[in-house]
């Protein structure tokens, strides 16, 4: 199956961690794969997988109350038994890491070269001098424009994307044989994205080293790796040649986690979830029916109009210098109308002012200019008072649920807020039954009403979120990248329930993501911006058949199309 | 209380709750609580008048030694030799010799005691013969007292001040920053002495005083919190749905900071017990006619040249005793309500 020797070999490895009190949570529970050398292989999975301690526990860079059993043979030797001095020397030089977030993985304080030249020093044993010209050819290498310039910047001068590819500089210093990447893209814009993958691929082809490539976006994976082992609650579900994966999933769990994610091809009305997709498995199993995937409806076109947004325009005043003032220009001239039911996608990379144009609209920020005329009357005109009444009508989900609840509110006292502000309903106890009732909506049962949210998962508490929202009975919902952080398959669960109260209660969205797939499933037109501005604007459908813009197509281009056969 | 009757059970472990099982596995800070809970039982009783009511009562010797050291050596008085020769009548040539008669018939009307004093104490005694155990409680009272009234004052002050800082910035912010750097730019002692000298003596002046110039720590903590927590979505979240301000802030924000003011405020404490003993002991602090730690301090200065140590021993072993434990006790308490420390939240 794999030609060349075993250059790393994990063998029934298990990962445990103590947790005080004689309690132990076992994160990776008997992982066996071999990874070849002068090869991709990549490790996928969703978040709590224990794909990244895995990878972590090679070198011991887990935290101290980790425990590890099993084999990491390294060219024949076990990593496990190593001790640190030969940890050490292995570390940087023959396998590097590149984290995900490039902004806080590089030391602010250093220049870009110091941090460069600081392991050709150490582990290559270069002169001061080789050094720094060895570092030069380094950034030359990994795409960075005028490198001699560049090795004296400070991290904070560079984009993201530039920083990714100084890190990867960094990894490649010492030519290791393993590169580990962990989400080293998960940080960065789509676009982005694209360019680092394609380096990745480029070196791994140029310096025969191999790469492990952890990674939760299947897509992504499928475009870079040989070999893919996919990772579930600490085990292996199924590994194998990539072809073999995409074309002929064998484990029920590849194969709903490659069909719950929205594709570009194809509009279903509803995503799989993994759950419907294990159950129909087993109901086809059983020689039942078989899986539904009907087309979207199409949405009748005169609903009335519910929000209509003229020249909106969000300027911020940077200071400059002592006195002075500069005008940065955040959203400018943004139209549009939002029928009653219908959604409007809003993409664009980070930037691009999208976020801006969301908080504007509820009025968050208070806008330069602009109109946003709701049922008549313009929202940017209105009193404290009647404005609090608008609050209503206008409701908003933002992106990290983690961070967007209360963390020392119970769930039914989150719920129970917003109708005490607004008088919906006239007792405590009528308000109880009603956030119950929207929980049950939600699909989360009543138990959660006593609940703290630090007890849910990130899809629960964005249902909270949601709930929240509905409380108060909008009309419109502004949903700032509300599924970005959350994994695929749960993605799919909220996806389909904003689709569901949609239809059932006639909502508007405006749907802001980076993520041109989820924002071709929900949306009936789509916005792309770009540095504040509106770059093209066309129903969802006909942005993807025919963008008119260069930047749209770039946009459509970069987006992982997962494994595709070489023709 | 409307709601179904099931609503209390299904009521999960809150952030407090939690909070509270982490402490309860921290052995120090176990042993601290129950220092610090024995202190505040003997302060409530003091306070009550159940115990060290009449400290002030003289019921032993003058520096009277503690029991376990047995009675002072008898003092070598002088002794003035006996005089030989006869013994003389001296009525003859004394005035007032017809009087001493009536003298001692008047004073028989009157019932006079000698009460016994004591020649030792389980502490010892004062110069005055006061009882030092009962001294040292009733010096509890005062200084602690004096130490958590003031750590409040200045948490009320700190946190309101920080919280309208922290919000609302613009304007505002810079006036309170303003006021901050000048209260800051001003030595401490000094500005305590300034205050003591305006205020003149007493308790609630000692409290005022601290509570006055303590709060500034508190107000930078608090003014970053909150710098920090108005730009997070869920204070954002509570803004959409229309909460107003005074909701946002105190209703959303102030719980989820409440750590951080807790554990300031019982350094605070500590810090004010020992700012009061040093007013105290420089004649700043409370009144002559009562008793702190400090004035027991002030008064054993001059009573250890004398060799009486057990005065300073006794108010340097209480409030070693406590301060140690609520230090410690709000260390164990910060580690336990570190939000930090609870994963991702």
């Amino acid at each position: 199956m794999m030609a060349g020797p075993m250059l790393l070999s994990i063998q029934d490895l298990k990962v445990s961690f103590r947790m005080g009190q004689g309690r132990r949570a076992d994160a990776v529970k008997g992982v066996s794969f071999d990874v070849p050398a002068n090869t991709t292989v990549a490790l996928v999975g969703e978040s709590g997988s224990g794909k990244s301690v895995t990878a972590m526990s090679m070198l011991n860079l887990l935290p101290d109350n980790a425990e590890r059993s099993g084999r990491v043979l390294w060219q024949g030797k076990d990593l496990l038994q190593a001790s640190m001095p030969e940890l050490q020397a292995l570390r940087g030089k023959d396998i590097a890491c590149v984290f995900q977030d490039p902004m806080t993985s590089l030391n602010p304080v250093f220049t870009v070269g110091a941090q460069v030249v600081e392991p050709l020093m150490k582990h290559m044993k270069l002169g001061r001098k080789e050094a720094w010209a060895r570092a030069e050819a380094l950034l030359a290498e990994v795409g960075i424009p005028e490198p001699k310039r560049r090795l004296g910047s400070y991290p904070h001068e560079m984009s993201g994307g530039q920083q990714q590819r100084v890190m990867i500089a960094m990894a490649l210093a010492c030519e290791p044989r393993l590169l580990i990447a962990d989400e080293p893209t998960t940080a960065l814009d789509v676009t982005i994205q694209r360019q680092i993958i394609e380096l990745l691929a480029r070196l791994q082809d140029k310096h025969h080293m191999s790469v492990l490539f952890i990674s939760h976006d299947l897509g992504l994976v499928g475009e870079i790796a040989r070999h893919v082992v996919v990772m579930r609650h600490g085990v292996v579900r199924e590994q194998g040649p990539v072809a073999q994966l995409f074309e002929a999933p064998k484990d029920d769990y590849t194969r709903a986690l490659l069909a719950c994610r929205p594709s570009l091809e194809g509009n279903p009305a509803r995503l799989m979830v993994i759950d419907d997709h294990l159950e129909a498995q087993r109901v086809a199993a059983a020689g039942g029916a078989k899986v539904m995937r009907a087309e979207a409806s199409v949405k009748s076109g005169d609903a009335p109009v519910v929000l209509q947004v003229r020249s909106l325009a969000k300027s911020f005043w940077l200071k400059q210098g002592l006195f002075g003032k500069r005008e940065f220009k955040a959203v400018q001239n943004v139209n549009f109308e939002l029928k009653r039911g219908h959604t409007l996608g809003v993409v664009g990379e980070s930037g691009s002012g999208k976020t801006t144009m969301g908080l504007t609209l509820l009025r968050l920020h208070e806008p330069t200019g602009g109109e946003v005329i709701f049922d008549g009357q313009n929202l940017l005109e209105l009193s404290d008072r009647e404005r609090q009444l608008m609050r209503r009508r206008i409701q908003i989900v933002f992106q990290n649920p983690y961070a967007s609840l209360n963390p020392r509110f119970t769930i039914g006292q989150t719920l129970v807020e917003p109708m005490t502000i607004h008088h919906i309903g006239k007792d405590l106890a009528e308000r109880e039954q009603r956030a119950r009732t929207l929980l049950e909506k939600v699909g989360l049962d009543g138990r959660a009403f006593g609940k703290y949210p630090h007890e849910f998962s990130g899809g629960q508490r964005q249902r909270v979120a949601i709930a929240r929202c509905l409380t108060l009975n909008p009309e419109v919902l502004v949903l700032d990248e509300a599924v970005s952080a959350l994994d695929v398959s749960v993605q799919a669960q909220v996806l389909n329930l904003l689709k569901d109260l949609q239809d059932e209660l006639g909502l508007a969205y405006v749907f802001i993501s980076h993520d041109l797939a989820v924002v071709r499933f929900i949306s009936d037109e789509v916005l792309v911006m770009k540095d504040g501005v509106v770059v093209e604007q066309a129903s969802a459908a006909q942005i993807l058949a025919a963008p008119r813009e260069e930047y749209t197509k770039r946009l459509l281009a970069a987006i992982p199309r997962g494994y595709r056969p070489a023709v | 209380m409307p709601g179904p009757p099931d609503d209390a059970a299904q009521r999960s472990e809150g952030v407090w709750h939690a909070a509270w099982r982490r402490y309860k596995s921290d052995r120090v800070g176990m042993v601290s609580l129950v220092i610090v809970i024995a202190f505040l039982l003997l302060i409530a009783a003091a306070a009550l008048g159940l115990v060290a009511k009449d400290w002030q009562k003289e019921v032993g010797v003058p520096n009277a030694p503690p029991t376990f050291m047995g009675p002072a050596a008898a003092q070598a008085v002088g002794a003035i030799e006996a005089p030989k020769g006869p013994n003389v009548d001296l009525s003859d040539i004394d005035p007032l010799a017809p009087r001493y008669k009536e003298w001692d018939e008047r004073a028989k009307q009157y019932q006079t005691t000698e009460t016994a004093k004591a020649e030792t104490l389980p502490l010892g005694a004062d110069r005055l013969g006061r009882d030092v155990l009962a001294k040292a409680v009733k010096g509890t009272e005062i200084s602690v007292f004096v130490g958590v009234v003031a750590a409040v004052v200045a948490t009320l002050i700190g946190t309101g001040l920080g919280a309208f800082g922290g919000f609302f910035g613009g304007k505002i912010g810079d006036f309170l920053e303003w006021l901050y750097n000048v209260f800051e730019s001003i030595p401490g002692i000094l500005l305590i002495f300034a205050f003591a000298a305006v205020f003149g003596r007493g308790i609630w002046t000692v409290v005022l005083i601290l509570g006055l110039t303590g709060w500034t720590g508190m107000y930078r903590q608090v003014r970053a919190e909150f710098i920090k927590h108005a730009g997070r979505e869920y204070v954002r979240s509570a803004e959409a749905i229309g909460a107003s301000r005074l909701s946002r802030m105190f209703r959303h924000i102030l719980p989820n900071v409440s750590h951080v003011v807790l554990v300031r405020m019982s350094l605070l404490v500590v810090g004010f017990i020992k700012a009061e003993v040093i007013l105290s002991y420089l004649g700043l602090g409370v009144p002559v006619d009562q008793v702190s730690w400090g004035t027991m301090l002030a008064e054993a200065q001059s009573e250890l040249i004398l060799g009486h140590w057990w005065q300073l021993a006794a108010a340097t072993l209480f409030m070693a005793a406590f301060v140690t434990a609520f230090s410690l006790m709000a260390d164990a308490a910060r580690d336990a309500l570190d939000p930090k420390l609870r994963g991702a939240e």
